[in-house]
């Protein structure tokens, strides 16, 4: 199987390896979470009723309001967590709770990345360099990824 | 990203753990949106209720306010956003002793920061407004994209943690739309019709916001005679910010950037998407229910202002409301304080309403007290509010204030687009 590289804008936490959980729509964490159950709680989401903890999850753009900034802590504190957030877009309120919280984040691919991982894909995400990882994991140079 | 000396010292820890903190939190951001300095910021407004801090938040605030007194008090003017819990209410309204103890220890250690608990994301309308140019560190997206918008002010969205870093050190990354290139027009709407009431202004702030693609997408309206009111522009700018991620729009001939089109776009204007009556009724109607049961009405997100409450008052004064149904309505405590003074508390809650000061509904742990009192069918003119409790397990109607009375009054659902 071959290995495919996407290159986004590098940001915060540490290198990570997980399941892509993936959708078209948006994200906001106050809105579309049910943080106690670690499910997508909003009907019209694509991942309603999904649990989230534990991958790595693809949206399109982060939406909504602030509250997200703190929540992302609380929820890796909780261990009711995404492994890491990987957007098309992010804005600074995730980008201020992925920085408090350390949770891997990247952005800004060249490509639109909820169309390009599927739901299930292994991927390793190192935010440091700004790419995701599909594909190749165990024979990758860096070897297996920590998480 | 280049920092001064002073900014190194602290960054250093020459001023303490928190200032330290703050400037990390400073550069991590900066980093991500390639930021090449720090600007200095006039005031900071922070959102961090409790529900939104959670234990692991309040611990982390708490860490800091035990700091010696010059390490941690903030440097520039810092002011709160609504809390979670009313001390006068959260009895009656289910709220447990649990979030009341959070709400507690997060409301010490603020005043131990120097925060000035002012419980308000209509700061803008009742604090001090900042001014055209005038660079801040704004907290709540209505708050922001109202400072932005409407006052010509320059902030991004500063989330808790990072607004909480503005104020401890006075400045914040020196990025978005702190830039003069990034609040350029993007995306050019044609409005066709005035909104009626402010249900509708939240409507058509919806439609906007729901377009809206990126944080960085500029929406720009024409079409739109003026006056508006501040209350008309607030909802407006609220329901954008919520249904999109946008914290600055223009509108043309009534925001202080936007004299006209030419002023606010580069280069050649782009088409325009019609924005109508057809458009806002779709938006309100994607909220009506199948049947006409309804548990809750609530006025809130933004809180209202003085003005609000007067038009509130004055639907309810000498009317009852039906015993199945609640009418909350949410302010700040300075026009609580106003409110109870010119007797408009009294028509409201006389006719059986609760006025609710510091808090605002989603910020309340609203999916909880939904549950404790049994409500799910929630009936309100605030867009942004219908938006956001779709996710926590309400029924959401929008129509206008005087749709929400009618129906409040009569315990069912009713009102001329029901």
């Amino acid at each position: 199987m071959s290995t495919r590289i996407y290159k986004g804008h590098p940001g915060p936490g540490i290198k990570v390896t997980g399941e892509a959980l993936v959708a078209s729509d948006n994200f906001s964490a106050r809105y579309d979470l049910d943080l106690v159950k670690g499910i997508v709680s909003r009907p019209a989401h694509k991942l309603a009723g999904q649990s989230y903890v534990g991958k790595i999850l693809i949206l399109n753009i982060a939406k909504g309001g602030v509250a997200s900034a703190w929540m992302l802590r609380d929820m890796v504190q909780s261990g009711r967590t995404p492994k890491a957030l990987i957007l098309n877009f992010a804005n600074p309120i995730m980008a201020q709770g992925a920085a408090f919280a350390d949770l891997p984040l990247i952005d800004r691919f060249e490509v639109d990345i909820t169309e390009a991982i599927k739901s299930g894909e292994m991927v390793t995400v190192d935010p440091a360099a700004g790419t995701l990882t599909v594909g190749g994991v165990m024979s990758a140079s860096h070897g297996q990824a920590s998480d | 990203m280049k920092l001064d000396e002073h900014q190194k010292a602290m960054l250093a820890g020459a001023e303490g753990p928190a200032r330290k903190y703050a400037m990390e939190q400073i550069l991590k951001v900066g980093r991500f949106f390639d930021a090449e300095d720090c600007v200095p910021i006039s005031q900071v407004h922070l959102m961090a209720d409790p529900e939104a801090l959670g234990p692991s938040g309040v611990d982390f605030l708490e860490s800091l306010a035990k700091m010696p007194l010059a390490e941690r008090r903030v440097r520039v003017p810092a002011i709160t956003d609504p809390r979670g819990v009313d001390f006068n209410a959260y009895k009656r309204l289910g709220q447990t002793e649990t979030m009341a103890n959070l709400e507690r220890r997060a409301t010490a250690a603020f005043e131990a920061l120097g925060f000035m608990m002012t419980n308000t994301c209509i700061n803008y309308q009742s604090v001090i407004p900042p001014v055209l140019g005038e660079h801040i560190a704004f907290g709540d997206t209505g708050s922001s994209i109202y400072a932005n918008s409407v006052l010509g002010a320059r902030t991004n969205f500063e989330g808790g943690p990072s607004a909480l870093a503005a104020a401890l050190t006075g400045y914040t990354p020196r990025y978005g739309y702190h830039l003069d290139s990034y609040r350029r027009g993007k995306t050019h709407f044609e409005v066709t019709a005035r909104p009626r009431d402010l249900a509708e202004w939240g409507a058509l702030g919806g439609l906007v916001g729901r377009a809206m693609r990126s944080y960085w997408e500029v929406p720009v309206l024409s079409g739109i005679e003026g006056p508006v009111t501040s209350d008309e522009i607030k909802q407006f700018g609220a329901a954008l910010a919520s249904f999109g991620s946008t914290p600055l729009f223009h509108m043309i001939g009534i925001t202080p950037e936007a004299p006209d089109l030419k002023a606010v776009f580069d280069g050649p204007i782009p088409a325009a998407t019609t924005l109508g009556r057809a458009e806002i009724d779709r938006l309100m109607d994607s909220y009506r229910p199948k049947d006409d049961k309804l548990d809750v009405v609530v006025f809130a997100a933004p809180q209202l202002s003085l003005f609000e409450m007067q038009t509130l008052a004055q639907h309810l004064d000498g009317r009852r409301i039906h015993k199945d149904v609640a009418l909350l309505a949410t302010t700040s405590p300075d026009i609580k304080a106003a409110a109870d003074r010119m007797g408009l508390t009294a028509s409201i809650e006389g006719a059986g309403g609760m006025v609710l000061s510091g808090v605002c509904f989603y910020q309340m742990y609203a999916r909880d007290i939904g549950e404790a009192n049994g409500w799910k069918r929630l009936m309100s003119n605030s867009a942004k509010l219908v938006n956001i409790l779709g996710g926590y397990g309400y029924e959401p109607i929008l129509d206008s204030m005087s749709a929400c009375v009618e129906s409040a009054v009569a315990g069912r659902i009713v009102g001329a687009s029901s």
